[in-house]
């Protein structure tokens, strides 16, 4: 692998970290917010 | 309907899958790690805007309502699992692809990203998407939204695309499921007015995506997808376009006829019909000349687009009027 494809083998790969780590959180708010939705729903 | 034995691309078509694929699974799709935006776009992203958009009017024009995180959620799980279901599509045609101009710059074909990937991709995001449906809409939206996955991904895509001439009417149904999803998801139950949404886009997609076929129709015949056009010939294709459209607009009228919707989606489908039966009736009795530019083809194509925004736009406005005691506006009564 040449030094420009192992800088941007790098750089893709921290790309997919940041979008992986974004998808992540994202969905653990989502979860979040539909577990309060439900509950206060079924409380209500 | 099975392909027909005189059809010019016989040869063609016996062999569905054996064009060559020039940049498959290259040594750079092995060794680098596939950049995220080629993800993106294996959920055909420009497609996933009329389906997000129809899911919403579903949601938005159904009686009741939804918290707006539910409603969100909802949304989201039908642009998941359509981006899913997309996600499988180009791994199973990804040979296709790369023998048509129109998509063969596609991750799969370039070999930008490895075939498996593209695969797994799909099918994680297709279970991610009825999961999230089912925890936060309700089983019956989820189950409908799977039905919808596995008819796209798998009827359409595996089975009858590669096989039918009415591979259109079929794939229709796929992306007849968005609004009758997104009113189930309010609802929790299936009645008429979720069904003439489907009934409408599973009609209208055969007139809007033959009009494309009739000037694309190269592209088909080389990678052998029995395309109308390509196995029955112009003729009866255009003779389809006109027989859609006829059963269409009643059923675009339907809604309204039933006292599902106001005088103002009814009279935004009466003038939008007229016009849409306006350039299919140019499409469907017209012979093409020497070097036709195909102008009435080009213009029920871009037409019938607008045409479905401004229909759902009219009946999400409708019933919105509606639920705010606007009914009574009169302004085609």
């Amino acid at each position: 692998m040449t030094p420009d494809e192992e800088a941007e083998t790098k750089r893709r790969q921290k790309a997919r970290n940041w979008v992986v780590g974004g998808t992540l959180l994202f969905f653990v708010l989502l979860f979040y917010a539909i577990t309060i939705v439900r509950i206060g729903g079924q409380a209500g | 309907m099975s392909v027909s034995a005189n059809s010019p691309v016989e040869a063609d078509m016996s062999e569905p899958f054996a064009v060559p694929a020039p940049a498959l699974a290259t040594q750079a799709a092995r060794s680098m790690p596939t950049d995220w935006r080629d993800f993106l776009t294996l959920t055909k992203p420009r497609v996933l805007t009329l389906v997000i958009f129809t899911g919403i009017c579903g949601l938005l024009a159904a009686p009741g309502s939804i918290h707006p995180v539910l409603g969100f959620t909802a949304i989201l799980a039908i642009a998941m699992g359509a981006g899913g279901s997309a996600a499988i599509n180009h791994w199973w045609e990804a040979d296709i692809d790369a023998g048509m101009k129109r998509t063969a710059n596609r991750p799969l074909p370039t070999g930008r990203m490895r075939r498996d990937d593209a695969r797994d991709f799909g099918i994680f995001l297709s279970l991610v998407s009825v999961g999230l449906m089912g925890l936060a809409n309700g089983w019956l939206a989820a189950s409908i939204l799977a039905v919808a996955v596995v008819y796209y991904a798998v009827v359409y895509t595996m089975w009858l695309k590669p096989r039918t001439p009415q591979n259109i009417v079929i794939g229709g149904g796929a992306g007849a499921f968005p609004p009758m999803i997104g009113w189930v998801a309010v609802t929790g139950e299936i009645t008429a007015m979720p069904i003439l949404l489907f009934a409408i886009i599973f009609f209208w997609t055969p007139p809007h995506f033959w009009a494309l076929a009739l000037f694309m129709k190269s592209d088909y015949a080389k990678v052998g997808i029995p395309m109308l056009p390509v196995v029955a010939g112009e003729q009866a294709t255009r003779r389809q376009i006109l027989l859609y459209t006829i059963v269409l607009t009643p059923i675009v009228i339907a809604p309204w006829a039933i006292g599902g919707t106001g005088a103002m989606y009814g009279g935004t489908a009466v003038v939008l019909s007229a016009i849409f039966f306006g350039y299919a009736w140019q499409v469907g009795t017209r012979t093409k000349t020497e070097d036709d530019q195909m102008l009435p083809e080009k213009r029920l194509f871009k037409f019938s687009i607008l045409y479905l925004f401004i229909l759902f736009g009219a009946l999400v406005v409708d019933r919105v009027a509606a639920a705010q005691g606007f009914a009574g506006l009169g302004w085609f009564a």
